[in-house]
């Protein structure tokens, strides 16, 4: 991937060529072998007026195998990876790049709020003024209604987070915050202060997925592999769930994913969810599994998802402080967990000891989309 | 506001405006608005229009400070999300000191342009 943060003046097919060109580079795969790109992006047609992004990313690899945009709001390249891994196991396909790329600080704030409120719906919800921190509000405040929590509960998930990213260069916030800086930060959409956003930031994320046999007839370093892959879905206006503290769409991409790894939330050792806003997090960590309806909301306060916890969440930073190019977040998400896993991401010493399943969660718009992925280490 | 209408959603904020709401509902009884053609819940393609009871009950709110530029004058104010019985609306509170907003409150739903752009909105007030 490439660094996440503020990069104006970087157009994405750069950004995406660095991290698809990397990604190749450490798998040891040719770029002649691609046999399909899957590439997630968001508003890339309002951000660079540039539509058909498939092809012309493949191009910025080196080959023009075909190749495909998706577009799932913050879940595009969690989708990405998603249909790449069916794919490969439909035996239509060897060797896939699964990635994504976002380019929105050149926007500006207005113009990316406007982008991202496209995650929402427009006729029921932004015409009534939602924004996407508002809807995420919306979720946060009945929340608290149905089971308590506080703002200074969903503070501690920032600053974690925040502390989390410190020594992960490929950050955008590598800052570190108190829960007073975070509780007395401006108001964004009540409850939510600054710190309980993710950061508008730009960049791009790929990794190379292959068949068993073409990794074992190249002789590739496998260290991790995906062994579970789910997908959800669910209405896309909040007014219109059952509940607006549950993320079914989340629980149904779990489920499906765990059965198809044949794991457990028991067997999982460490996660990457998609904390676009802190009560993102805990909605995640709930719909997982990992946490009954209403106990997540003091996790991080607690110390059990910190990274010297029972279960460290985010080590990479998480959407929070590592950034959110929301095409990007996806892939990146899986990569973090992979290398976590193989013991070559920065925070890959706060892994537990014989961890061997990880998994990665990304959701889009207020969870009317989500991808669950179960990353194992293979024996 | 452009001549462009968006087809039954506009002929829907038409009737609220008018104090002549509606919702549709499937035989499940899950209750939607316009404009829909099947309901995402369980399928059902026989949709019964009812009228929109006359008040709502607030389920959740958030202070906007942070908005869309077709919002950017009128923040900072409150979006809402009311179930209305058979139906939840999103919309904007109106009438109300923003601190004094809480989940429960009783509101009344009706059609008005917003500060910024003109443009149409699902306005809630609070019952006298």
């Amino acid at each position: 991937m490439t660094s996440f943060g503020s990069h104006p003046d970087r157009t994405g097919r750069d950004m995406f060529a660095e991290a698809g060109l990397a990604a190749l580079e450490d798998a040891g795969v040719p770029a002649a072998d691609v046999d399909e790109l899957f590439y997630g992006n968001f508003v890339g047609t309002l951000s660079e007026g540039q539509g058909h992004q498939g092809p012309l990313m493949a191009e910025t690899l080196g080959t023009t195998a075909p190749s495909r945009r998706i577009e799932s709001a913050c879940a595009s390249s969690g989708l990405a990876v998603h249909d790449a891994v069916r794919a490969i196991r439909s035996g239509e396909a060897d060797v896939v790049v699964a990635g994504g790329m976002e380019r929105m600080t050149n926007m500006g704030t207005a113009g990316a709020t406007k982008g991202l409120a496209g995650a929402a719906d427009d006729l029921y919800e932004v015409r009534s003024g939602v924004t996407f921190p508002g809807a995420y509000a919306l979720m946060a405040r009945a929340y608290f209604d149905e089971y308590g929590g506080t703002h200074e509960d969903l503070a501690h998930i920032a600053v974690k987070n925040h502390d989390n990213a410190l020594v992960n260069d490929h950050a955008h916030l590598q800052q570190e915050i108190t829960v007073e800086d975070a509780l007395g930060a401006p108001e964004i959409a009540s409850p939510f202060t600054l710190y309980d956003s993710c950061p508008i930031s730009d960049g791009a994320s790929a990794l190379v997925l292959t068949s068993p046999d073409y990794a074992d007839e190249h002789g590739l370093n496998t260290n991790v592999a995906i062994t579970g892959a789910g997908h959800g879905g669910d209405t896309m206006a909040l007014h219109d769930r059952q509940s607006l503290s549950k993320t079914p769409a989340t629980r149904e991409a779990a489920e499906e994913a765990y059965d198809d790894a044949d794991i457990g939330p028991s067997d999982i050792s460490l996660v990457e969810v998609h904390d676009c806003f802190t009560i993102a997090e805990v909605l995640a960590l709930e719909a997982l599994g990992l946490y009954s309806y209403g106990e997540a909301i003091g996790a991080a306060r607690r110390g059990e998802t910190r990274r010297d916890g029972e279960l460290p969440v985010n080590l990479s930073g998480g959407l929070k402080a590592k950034g959110h190019p929301v095409g990007a977040t996806g892939a990146a998400q899986v990569a973090a967990i992979a290398t976590l896993l193989d013991g070559t991401h920065p925070r890959a010493d706060a892994v537990p000891n014989n961890a061997t399943v990880g998994v990665a969660q990304n959701a889009g718009g207020t969870v009317a989309s989500a991808t669950v992925h179960v990353l194992e280490v293979m024996e | 506001m452009t001549d462009v209408t968006n087809g039954k959603y506009d002929a829907f904020l038409n009737a609220l405006a008018d104090g002549e709401g509606y919702y549709l509902t499937c035989e499940n009884e899950h209750g939607l608005l316009p404009p829909r053609r099947a309901c995402p819940h369980c399928g059902d393609r026989d949709l019964a229009v009812r009228d929109l009871p006359e008040s709502g009950e607030i389920v959740t709110h958030t202070t906007v400070f942070v908005p869309t530029p077709q919002f950017e004058d009128d923040a900072p104010y409150v979006t809402a999300v009311a179930d209305f019985g058979g139906v939840r609306l999103t919309g904007i509170m109106q009438d109300i000191d923003q601190n004094d907003v809480e989940i429960g409150d009783c509101v009344t739903a009706t059609v008005e342009s917003n500060e910024t752009a003109d443009e149409r909105t699902i306005v809630f007030r609070p019952t006298e």
